[in-house]
Parts: C-alpha cells; structure tokens; sequence
C-alpha cells in the first residue's frame, strides 16, 4: 500500500490534484462512481455536465466539505497527501492554504456583518501566515490584484456596499490571499452578467497564468469552457463520460453524450418564414418609473425610471427579440406590456387598443396576451393539479368552455406541448423541469392568444432540454402562427428563435434590427460589448 | 446611522403618542365616576362636585388628555384617588422593585439560553442536542407563576436558603435586596431562557446553512471557528428581537411573580387600584409599562444597527 | 421525530377528552364541599385529593380543562378570523396606507404585552371569562396578521401568482385561491402554538382573578386557592401545575411535530 502510493507519487511529479477512481453516496444514494481526473501546475481543467452530473460534489469532495452522510471511496491526492484519510485538522491546514475556493452566488458568499478586509485578512490569520498588521497590508495588496485597489475599495467596505462581480472579486482575493496551489472554481460567473463574467474569466485567466496555480473549473457553460479550458471532463450522472485536451476533444469528441451537448448548446432551430407585417403590439413612448423611498422627511421621494421612452412594433406572425443584462427593465416591460402595471408615459397598443385604460388594465385586451415564466418550478401552484393550472386563463374568457369542450381543450393544449392528456389529472411536482416548462406553454396556448411573452423561459434549464423546448417553439410556430415577443440574457438563444430583436441597456433600446445582422454586425458601441462578451463555442462544423 | 436614529426616534415618538390616546381612552369608558365612587353613594351633589374639580375632571375629554400627558412629561402623574398622595411617588418606589427584578431575569435568561443555544446547534441532531431541546420543551410548558409556587416550596419552606416572600429593600444593602429578588428573578427566567434558547439555536442553525459558512470553511477555518466567527453575530439579529419582546413579558409576568412572593412592586399596585377603582394610577402605570417596552424595542432597534452594518447605511 | 407528533397528539387529545367527559361525568360533583374530607392526598376514593373545602380535585380538573380549552380556542379563533384576512391584504397591497396601518396597529398591540391589555380591559369591564377571552384574542391577532402577511409576501413574489395576474384575477380572488391555502399548514402550526401560550395565559389570568370567576372552575385559580396552603398540601399545587404543562408540552409537541410533518412537502414545493 505505502510502496504503491510512493510509486504513483514518483511517477506524478508534474501531477498537483491527482483523483483516482472516487466513487460517492450521500445517506446510502450513490452520487459519483469511479471519477479520476487530474490536475498539473498552470493548468485549467474544466468539469463540465448538466445538472446531477455530480460536478459540484466533486469539487466538494476534494475539499471535504461534503454533506452530512457523504461515504468516499478512491484516492485524492493533493500535493502529496491524500485527502481522504486526512484528519479534520488536518483539511482545515490544507483547506485556504494549499486550496482555496471560489462559489457560485457571490451575493450570499461573503459574511453580511463583516467587512472585505476582515474577511480576505482572515484567510492569512487563521493559517498565521502573517503578523496581524502585515496580514492587514498583504489583504489590500490581494483586492488591489483582483482589482479592487484600496484607494477606490477601501477594506472598510461591507458587502452590501459592492456589486456582484466586485463581491466576486472579493471571494477571489479569500482564496488566493496565500497562493494556494489549487483553486477550485464552482460556476464562478453562472450568477453574473455577460460582460461581468467576462471580466471575471480574465482576471482568473490571469492569475492562473502569472502564479502557476492549478484552476478546476466547474461550469455548465460549454462557451465558457472550449474558451478558457486547456483540458475539458464531462460528466453524466455522477461519472466521467468523455476527458481529453481541450483541442482535442473539440476536434475530436468520443462519446454520443458529448456530442449531443455540444450540438445542444449552439442547436438553432428551424423557423418558419414570417408572413407580410400587420402591426400588432404597439409601444409607443412608454417610461416607467417607480417611487423610491422617501430618504428625507421633508423631501420628495425619488423615482427610478426603469424604462425610459421606450418604442416599438411587434408585427402579427413576428418573432421578436429582446436582450439585456439584469436590471436593464426588460422584465419592467413584460409587466407593463401585460397590463399587470400602469406605465407613466407612453401608450401601449395591441390591435389598435389600449392594454391599460384608466387606472385598470383592460380585460379585452389581455386575454389575448399571455406569458410564459423563468422558473420551472415557481410557476405553478404546488397544490393544484396541471387541468386546473393550465385552464386558469379560462377566468379571462367571456364564456370559457365547460363540460367536454373544455376537456377537449386541454387534451389539445398538452398534445400541441408534447404531452399526454392523461397528464391532466397529476400534480407539478411529478414533472421534471423541462415538461413543467411545457405545461406553462400549454398554459399560454390555451386560450390561443395573438402574442406570447416568454421572460428568460428557457435560461434554467439544461442545455439538452433548452434545445427540445427551442425546438418545441419552432413546432409551435408552424402549427398556430404564433407571434412572440423572446426576452434573454442569452445572445445565443434570441438569434435562433427571433427574426428581429431589440438591444435594451438601463431602461432605454440601444439597438434594433434584423436579428443576424444586429448580432453580427453590432452598431452601438453597448451591443458590441455584449456581443464582444458573450462566450462562443468555436465551429465544430469545421473540425 | 445618525438618519436611522432619529428615524426610529420619530416612530418611538408616534407610538407613545397613539399608545397614551389608546390608554386615555380606555380609561374614559369606563363606567362610574371616580369622585362619586370616592365619596360613595350617598355623598352631597355638591361635594362630588368640589371633589371633581380638585381632581381636575370638571374639563373636558382632550383637555384632561393634554393634562395628563403634559403631567406626565414633567415628572406629574396626578394624584390617586384612593390615597390623595402623588401617583409619581406611589410608582417610583414601585419602579425599584419591578425593575430590577425585570432586569435581573433577563440576565439570568440570557445568561443561561447563550450557551445552551449554541451547544444545541453546534450539536445539531446528537445527544446534547436532544437534551437541551428536550429541557425547553418542559421550560415552554411551565406557568412561571406555578413555577414560583415549587421554588418557594424548595428552597424557602423546606431548604430555607430564601425568604418565602417580602422585600428587603434596597437601603439594607445591593445584597439584601438581590438576595429578596433572585427566587422570583429565576422564576421569572426560566420559562423566557427555554424560549430564547430554542430561537438562538433555530437561528443559529439557519446561519449554519449558509453559503457564507462553507466559504469560512473554504478558508481554512474549522467548524468551531466558522460557528463563533461568522455565525453567532449574524444569529444575533433576530435573537435581538426576541430579547426586546421578552423584556414586554417579563416587565408584564413580574406582575404575577409579585403576587406569588409579596413583594411591592408595580404588579401590587395595579392590582390594589383595580379593585380601589383608582383608575388613575392603572391610567399611569399601564402608560409606564408601555413606555418601558416601546424604549427597549427602540434600544433593540438601535442595536440592530450595530450588529448589521447594512441597516447602518440604508436611509 | 414521528414520535413528536404522536406524543403530542396523544396528551392533547387526553385533555380534550377529559373536557367532554366532565359534561356527562365527573367521579364526583366538582363544587361539591365536603369538609370532613378536606385535604386529603392522593388515595382510592379521591384519585387527585380533595382540597380544603373537600372538593374532589380530579373532578375540578377536568371541568377546569374545559374553561382552559373554551378560553384557549376562541381566542386563536379571534386572532385567526381577525388576523388571517388583515394580513392577506396587507401583503396583497404591499407597501400602501393599508399595509403601513395594519403594520403599525400590529406593532402597538405588540407595544402593550398581553397581560397589561387584560388588565387594562377586566379594570375597565370587569374581570370574567369573557374579558380574559377577549384580551387573550386582541393579542393573538397581530401574530397571525404577521405571519400570514410574512408568508403571503414571499408567495406574491412567486411566478404562479403573477401567471394568475396576467390570468386576469383579482387581488382577492387569488389571495383566496392560491395564498391562503399555501398559507394554511403554516396557521394550523401557529394555531396550535398560540393555543399553548393561550391555555398558559387564562391561567395567569385566573391566578390574578381576572379570569373565570367562581364557581366555574379554572386550573389558575385552583393554584391561587392552593398558594397559602402549598406547605401543608403541596398536592393542591402540584395537580393543576402538572395538568397546565402537560396540556401546554402536549400542545407544541403536536405544533412541532406538524410542522416538520406539514414541511417538508412545502420545501419540495419551493425548490
């Protein structure tokens, strides 16, 4: 046993992070089997996999922070020591020092009642790295490296006080305060905008170059991988599919599952070609500001205007696009464009009619409008069966059908999605995320509306099931001459679903056009950087 | 954090406000007219009247409101019924004693529920867990005046380590005095201790999850560490709360604790003017009880902002 | 922790019960004075003891748990039918006059603790059942204002009820159909939880004599009557203490162990 580690260890020299053949269960449930990989010095090695590939434990594992129940099998060794007979102390020596970590939602990740330099300080102090008043110097110099110098981001700032990619930054400085020699990185940007992420992939890129460090990279983001990857695993269901160079495996994938996400993941769909323009939704002029609370007693209160002298067509059988980045009032405008708010300027139209008139939203018009939501599991009432969920537009309806008519309603509706009619009778919670995705356009379909919104509907779901949906809309399109109005974050998506789309940056449209030529050939200096941002999977078509 | 101050100063403000209006005029409704009842049924018109005007109810509604309320904010309360002496120096003697007996019982409860809390959480699901949950699960349960009633039984009657009852006074010396008070203070506390115990456990649990907690780890920083580091003062914040709505119960529970062990505090006043018909002394300390609870929810509120630095910034 | 709630189940039902069954029979009649047979312990004839007018102390029980349940009941009834609708609207009108006054009366109510408002009102109305009910009530209704609102809030925000908004229902209409039965299992825990702290309450109430008033029985006053005579008959003391903890330990046994029964259901739904 002793001779036989010794031999791997001499035959490894190169070798940082070396996983031999773990396998894991949590309370008895496998969740990886047999997983190997490793990881030389100056090396990215991306993890990549949908969800439940098991990614994640993997990176948990290797720092021990498993959860409770967790049983591990195999070899991890790092640097020599192997992580799985390592006591507690041990780990929490290695733990900051040898590895350090970055995680997903930077929002959460940072200790709310402490301040920035407390915390990068803290890393150095609990492996008394430092004396207390050069730990102190040694944190502002690492803000100052991930790019938060001490004269703009003194280290007396909360994290309250930052924004998302600089509170990311801030988890950066934690984990590379000691130069560890393994940083783990678990969807660092997932939760962060397009030119953030960007931003934050450089600064990684970076530093991985200048200290030598070993980078695991998780991601789901296959873009983000084949860009910054020297070497790509990709994981299915707890167990590595398909692990080679990153040129190589681009050039030359093994395995069906790596090929099929891959193609998933720039799938475009098949549109049908739109008939001649009748205008439908008309925006005209439309602000929208909210009142801000009153901050003096004896002030008015501010208003934040969240979208400002917007305007524009959706033609009937359109497919119109509309991107921007978190914040920018693109959801503002799917609530104001339902009626669900009263807009302060502007008028908006569908038909020729007011969707808001007087201080009440106009029924008429909103039933022949409906949406279709993010999430797949905040969409529905949990205690309602899928009948009663997707008939609830029904309310809207002069004289909605009762007895068989509706029966035959909602057969039709979950047919037109893919689905059974026997499905009618089941709970939500008895569908995966991508059928509650086509219940909720089942739902929208069923009172056959002249215009769909669909609000970032497709961006929680996994890449193979996002193509099936994207597909599904394309049917869709087909079948019942559907005209939509496609609000993303994601580029990708809105060009291979839209005709036309729209650029929205801090409540106004920058941007719009024909959606090939807007994204190829960006005018306004926003677009480009968004474009410029975004991520591209090379052409495998050429390889 | 000067803003937010004087924000929650202003809300102290209106709520004293609205709260004086609401006991005024609760007293106000209620039937029998005091002078009358002084004097009893058979007393002349015109002494009844005399009387009325010397106690000051010859005048209308919001005038005597504005009275009572001007009064009050220079140290007068009026004068009771009953006993014709000041209500400012019926109470203030009273204060002494219900005070400090508030004040000694949420020590001893925040004293004793800390701890147990955090063993609890740091212990999640094991054995010292289920004992300590298991020990509030019985202190909830408990009435604190029943309670009072098995510590007298204890250790005044059979162990006589404590008086069963009265006093001592505080001229008698600190020692004295807290000697007379620690049996009600612990029957007063324990009951609160189970609850504040369970909510700093729940909360500190709550914290344990996250994702903060798993980045401390990351670090390098044990369980233990991460617990005291990271997770006690940010469990603080609602556990504050509690603390502040605790104060309300103990200042009201004193009132029984006091029955239980004869001591002449606030709770023995109240009950004597209820069946003396002295309305104006329940009017007076029901306001004071009331009072004292609104400034502790302030002083809760004021040390909310020290522990959360993102209420410090806001407004 | 399925033992929890059978526990709990088990030692409430058993109060409840006793309550019925005190209608139609108690061993002996409670107000019965029997002086001979004053201050007896525990023994064959008298399964509790008899008290110092030689009342049987077990019958007293179990008519004394019906005013504990009686009082307890309606006044989370009060809180529930008061404070469920203020604070569905409350969160169905986020951020308005309505809300901000829900929000601040709840507050004030907060600001005098339960027991000053039942003195307040028995010193101005007369100490009584009614009364003790009535404070106890008054002071249950902001709890379920907050809770319901807290809970509603988080459910506004969700995805299916902006889908019912762009369905064209009304704030009402969907407070009722979506929010309230999501808020349902979290009001059946705060129910059984405001029970406990209310049976707690009217027997502190009557300890002072501001609750039931003689001859109905009340465990409260049964200790306050027991208070002078604890050296010389702990028994007195002990039964009705021991009777008020386990129905109050029994009560958040049953709150607990529905909530981790009722749980995780909701988490499933909420992920």
């Amino acid at each position: 046993m002793m001779t036989d580690r010794q031999s791997r260890d001499r035959g490894q020299d190169m070798t940082l992070l070396s996983i031999e053949n773990l396998t894991l269960s949590i309370h008895g449930t496998p969740i990886l089997r047999d997983v190997s990989l490793s990881i030389a010095p100056g090396e990215i090695h991306a993890v990549t996999g949908e969800s439940g590939s098991g990614k994640s434990m993997t990176a948990l594992a290797i720092m021990q922070l498993l959860p409770n129940g967790a049983q591990a099998t195999g070899h991890i060794t790092l640097g020599g020591t192997d992580i799985l007979t390592a006591t507690e102390a041990q780990m929490c020596a290695i733990r900051g020092r040898d590895v350090g970590m970055v995680f997903q939602e930077p929002m959460t990740a940072l200790n709310p009642v402490k301040t920035i330099g407390d915390q990068v300080m803290e890393t150095i102090l609990i492996h008394k790295a430092l004396p207390p008043d050069r730990a102190r110097a040694r944190a502002a110099e690492i803000l100052a490296r991930v790019g938060l110098p001490p004269d703009r981001f003194p280290l007396s700032r909360y994290p309250h006080e930052l924004s998302g990619g600089q509170r990311q930054r801030v988890v950066i400085a934690m984990a590379i305060a000691l130069r560890p020699k393994l940083l783990i990185a678990d969807e660092p940007t997932t939760a962060l905008d397009v030119t953030t992420q960007a931003q934050i992939l450089d600064l990684l890129k970076g530093l991985v170059a200048e200290d030598g460090m070993g980078m695991l990279m998780i991601t789901h983001d296959l873009a983000v991988v084949a860009d910054m990857a020297h070497r790509i695993t990709v994981m299915r269901t707890g167990e590595v599919v398909e692990s080679a160079s990153t040129p190589d495996l681009l050039a030359n994938m093994q395995h069906p599952y790596t090929k099929m996400l891959f193609s998933a993941s720039t799938h475009r769909v098949d549109l049908p070609a739109r008939p001649a323009p009748t205008p439908l939704l008309e925006v005209r002029g439309v602000t929208r500001d909210y009142r801000l609370p009153r901050r003096h007693l004896f002030r008015d209160h501010g208003t934040y205007r969240a979208v400002s002298d917007v305007s524009f067509t959706i033609d009937r059988g359109e497919r119109l696009g509309l991107v921007g980045e978190s914040g920018c009032g693109k959801s503002t405008l799917t609530r104001a464009i339902l009626g669900l708010e009263q807009v302060q300027e502007g008028q908006i139209l569908l038909g020729g009619q007011p969707v808001f008139t007087g201080h009440r939203p106009n029924l008429a018009m909103r039933r022949r409008m409906q949406v279709v939501f993010q999430d797949p599991y905040g969409s529905f009432n949990p205690r309602h069966r899928v009948e009663r969920l997707i008939t609830e537009p029904f309310h809207l309806l002069p004289d909605p059908p009762k007895g068989v008519a509706r029966e035959e309603a909602i057969a039709e509706a979950l047919k037109a999605v893919g689905l059974r009619p026997e499905d009618a009778g089941k709970y939500v919670h008895e569908f995966s995320g991508g059928q509650r995705q086509r219940i909720a356009i089942a739902r929208a379909l069923i009172i056959r509306p002249d215009l769909i919104l669909f609000d970032e509907a497709v961006s929680a779901l996994d890449v193979s099931v996002r193509a099936q949906i994207l597909d599904l809309l394309a049917d869709l399109c087909r079948q019942y001459d559907l005209t939509y109005l496609f609000i993303s974050h994601d580029v990708s998506v809105v060009r291979s679903v839209t005709d036309r789309v729209l650029v929205m940056q801090a409540g106004r449209i920058v941007e719009q056009g024909p959606t090939e030529q807007v994204l190829t050939n960006p005018q306004h200096p926003y677009t480009q950087t968004l474009i410029a941002a975004a991520p591209v999977l090379p052409d495998l078509g050429a390889a | 954090m000067l803003r937010y101050a004087l924000k929650r100063l202003v809300s102290l403000i209106v709520s004293l406000a609205v709260a004086s209006l609401v006991i005024f005029f609760v007293i106000e409704v209620a039937p029998g007219d005091p002078a009358q009842f002084m004097l009893g049924m058979n007393a002349q018109p015109d002494t009844v009247a005399a009387l009325r005007a010397e106690l000051g109810l010859d005048v209308p509604k919001w005038e005597r409101y504005l009275n009572w309320v001007g009064g009050m904010l220079t140290g007068d309360f009026g004068t009771s019924y009953t006993y014709r002496t000041p209500v400012a120096d019926m109470v203030a003697d009273r204060l002494w004693v219900s005070l400090p007996l508030a004040i000694y019982a949420l020590t001893i409860s925040t004293l004793i529920a800390f701890p147990a809390g955090i063993y609890a959480a740091a212990r999640r699901g094991r054995a010292g867990d289920v004992a300590v949950m298991g020990a509030t699960q019985l202190g909830v349960a408990i009435p604190n005046f029943w309670f009072a009633m098995m510590l007298v039984l204890v250790f005044a009657i059979n162990l006589r380590w404590f008086s069963a009852g009265g006093f001592a006074g505080w001229d008698k010396g600190l020692w004295a005095g807290l000697h007379s008070l620690t049996l009600p203070a612990i029957a007063l506390a324990l009951p609160q201790a189970a609850i504040l115990a369970r909510v700093m456990r729940s909360s500190l649990l709550d914290i344990l999850g996250e994702d903060f907690m798993r980045t401390a780890r990351a670090k390098g920083l044990s369980r233990r560490q991460a617990l005291w580091r990271h997770g006690v003062r940010n469990a603080l914040i609602p556990v504050l709360t509690i603390i502040g709505l605790q104060f309300a119960f103990l200042m009201a529970g004193a009132i029984i604790i006091e029955q239980v062990f004869y001591l002449p505090g606030l709770g023995r006043l109240i009950f004597q003017s209820i069946s003396a018909r002295d309305l104006i002394v329940v009017e007076s300390v029901v306001m004071l009880l009331v009072f004292a609870v609104i400034v502790v929810n302030f002083l809760v509120d004021l040390a909310y902002a020290a522990v959360d630095p993102r209420l410090r910034s806001r407004t | 922790m399925r033992r929890n709630l059978w526990l709990g189940a088990a030692l409430s039902s058993l109060v409840v019960l006793a309550a019925l069954v005190s209608f139609v029979w108690t061993p002996f009649d409670h107000a019965a004075m029997n002086i001979p047979e004053k201050l007896q312990t525990p023994n064959a004839v008298h399964w509790l003891g008899t008290d110092h007018f030689g009342r049987d102390i077990f019958s007293m029980i179990m008519v004394g748990a019906r005013t504990s349940i009686a009082v307890a009941l309606v006044a989370v009834g009060i809180g529930m039918a008061l404070g469920v609708p203020l604070g569905l609207a409350a969160a169905a009108r986020k951020g308005s006059w309505l809300d901000e006054l829900i929000m601040r009366g709840n507050d004030l109510i907060f600001a005098f603790p339960s027991l000053v408002i039942a003195i307040l009102i028995t010193a101005v109305f007369g100490a009584g059942a009614v009364n003790a009910i009535i404070a106890i009530g008054i002071f249950n209704i902001p709890v379920f204002a907050r809770i319901t609102r807290g809970a509603a809030l988080s459910l506004w925000e969700r995805e299916f009820i902006l889908a019912a908004r762009v369905a064209g229902k009304s704030a009402a209409r969907i407070s009722a159909e979506h929010i309230l039965p999501n808020v349902a299992n979290l009001l059946i825990v705060q129910g059984t939880i405001q029970f406990s702290l209310g049976i707690l309450a009217e027997a502190a109430l009557s300890y002072v004599g501001l609750g039931a008033q003689p001859p109905t029985p009340s465990w409260g006053r049964m200790l306050a009557d027991a208070q002078t005579l604890v050296s010389l008959a702990p028994h007195l003391a002990l039964v009705p203490g021991v009777a008020i903890i386990l129905t109050v330990l029994g009560l958040n046994l049953l709150g607990d162990g529905l909530r981790d029964y009722l749980d995780p259901r909701l988490r499933v739904a909420r992920t």
